[in-house]
C-alpha cells in the first residue's frame, strides 16, 4: 500500500467521501478481505473468492468509491485475529447489513448472528428463529448468500442430521470453524 | 448500458502513474505530488458522476484543471524580489530531469525537458501529454477539450520552440 493511496484515503474519509474501505487480512485459512462502509462491516470475503470481483461487486452494490484503507478497518482486524486465537468468541463490531435482502433474509442473518460460538443449530432452527419455521429452504439461501460469513456464523447452521451441509467457503473451511470453537459433531 | 464504474482503488492504480507523469512535466516533482493528491481528491468526489465517460480524458482534464489553478496560485504568491519565472522554470527542469529518466533519456535529453518547461502551459500539456504520458493527439485534445487538430497544433508549435532553444544549445557549446 502506498502512502499516497493512505493519504488520499484518509482525506477522503475525514470528508465524507469514501464509502467502502477494505483491507485484506491473514488467517488460518489464507487471504481474506473486509470491507466497511462509515456505518460498520459490509463484507467479509473468504480466501476462496476472487477479490477483484468482490471489489467490482461492492462498487455496483454500495458505491464505486472504494479505497484500500486499513485504518478504518483495524476494529475489524483485531477481532478476526482474536477470534483465529481463540481468545475471542463475540465480536462486537458494528454491521452494516445493506448487501443482505430485507426481509425474511436478513431476518435469518441476524438470528444466526446470535447463535453463540461453540453451538449449532438446524437450517430449521434458523428459519424458525426468522418467524417461518417452514421456510427451511429459503434459510439455505439466506445463510448461503452471507455477505459476512465467520463474523456472522452461518458456519453454526447444519443439517438436522449432522451433516454439515453447505459453505460458500467450502465443506473444509466450515469444519475447520466449527473445530476451532469445539462444536464440530 | 453504459458500463459500471469500476471500483476507485482500481481506477486510481491505472491512472495514477499517466496522471503523475503529466503533473511532472507540468509543475516538476515537488509540487506535482500535492497536485497530485488535489487531483484525486477532486477525481473522488465527481466518481459518482463519471459514469460512461472516457476515464482517462476525464482525469487528465482533472489534473489540467489543478495545475493552471497551482500556476495561478503561485504566480499570485511570487515574491516580486526574486525572480519568480525563473524559480518556476527551475523547478520544472528538475522534472524534465526526472521525466527524461524515467523515460529512459539521456541527461542531454533533459535539456530539452528544462526547454518545455518555458513553453506557455496550453502547449507545454499537449506536449507533456504527447510524449510523456504517450497519448495519441485524439487523445490529447480529449484531455484538454480540444480537437485533434488543435491539439497537433499545439505540440507542432511546441516543437518548433523546442527545436529553437535545442538550436541555442549547440551554439552556446
Amino acid at each position: 500500500m502506498s502512502e499516497f493511496v493512505d493519504r488520499l484515503a484518509a482525506r477522503a474519509s475525514e470528508e465524507g467521501l469514501l464509502d467502502v474501505a477494505y483491507a485484506t487480512v491473514d488467517t488460518p485459512l489464507g487471504r481474506a478481505l473486509v470491507a466497511a462502509t462509515p456505518r460498520g462491516l459490509v463484507r467479509l470475503a473468504l480466501p476462496n473468492e476472487d477479490l477483484d470481483r468482490v471489489l467490482v461487486d461492492l462498487a455496483a452494490g454500495v458505491s464505486p468509491r472504494v479505497l484500500e484503507y486499513p485504518a478504518r478497518l483495524d476494529e475489524a482486524r483485531r477481532e478476526l485475529d482474536e477470534y483465529f486465537d481463540r481468545r475471542r468468541e463475540r465480536f462486537e463490531l458494528p454491521l452494516d447489513w445493506r448487501l443482505s435482502h430485507p426481509g425474511f433474509h436478513r431476518r435469518v442473518l441476524r438470528a444466526t448472528a446470535r447463535v453463540p460460538f461453540g453451538k449449532v443449530i438446524s437450517y430449521r432452527d434458523a428459519a424458525e428463529r426468522a418467524g417461518n419455521p417452514r421456510a427451511f429452504r429459503a434459510a439455505g439461501t439466506a445463510l448461503g448468500s452471507n455477505p459476512i460469513p465467520i463474523v456472522v456464523p452461518c458456519h453454526r447452521v447444519i443439517r438436522s442430521g449432522g451433516d454439515l451441509g453447505n459453505y460458500g467457503g467450502g465443506p473444509e473451511m466450515k469444519r475447520f470453524l466449527l473445530e476451532l470453537e469445539g462444536a464440530a459433531p | 448500458m453504459a458500463e459500471a464504474l469500476p471500483p476507485f482503488q482500481a481506477f486510481l492504480d491505472e491512472h495514477m502513474q499517466p496522471v503523475r507523469a503529466f503533473l511532472r512535466g507540468m509543475l516538476g516533482p515537488h509540487d506535482a505530488e500535492d497536485c497530485l493528491q488535489e487531483t484525486f481528491l477532486a477525481a473522488l468526489r465527481a466518481y459518482p458522476r463519471a459514469e460512461g465517460t472516457n476515464l482517462r480524458a476525464w482525469i487528465l482534464t482533472i489534473a489540467r484543471r489543478k495545475a493552471l489553478d497551482h500556476f495561478r496560485s503561485r504566480a499570485r504568491s511570487a515574491q516580486p524580489v526574486a525572480e519568480p519565472q525563473g524559480l518556476i522554470d527551475r523547478r520544472a527542469a528538475q522534472s524534465g530531469d526526472e521525466v527524461g529518466t524515467r523515460l529512459g533519456m539521456s541527461p542531454r535529453h533533459s535539456e530539452i525537458w528544462a526547454a518545455v518547461a518555458e513553453l506557455p502551459p496550453s502547449q507545454r500539456a499537449a506536449v507533456v501529454l504527447r510524449f510523456a504520458v504517450d497519448l495519441r493527439y485524439r487523445e490529447v485534445g480529449e484531455a484538454l477539450g480540444t480537437s485533434e487538430e488543435a491539439a497537433r497544433r499545439n505540440v507542432h508549435e511546441a516543437l518548433k520552440k523546442l527545436r529553437a532553444s535545442a538550436a541555442d544549445l549547440k551554439e552556446m557549446a
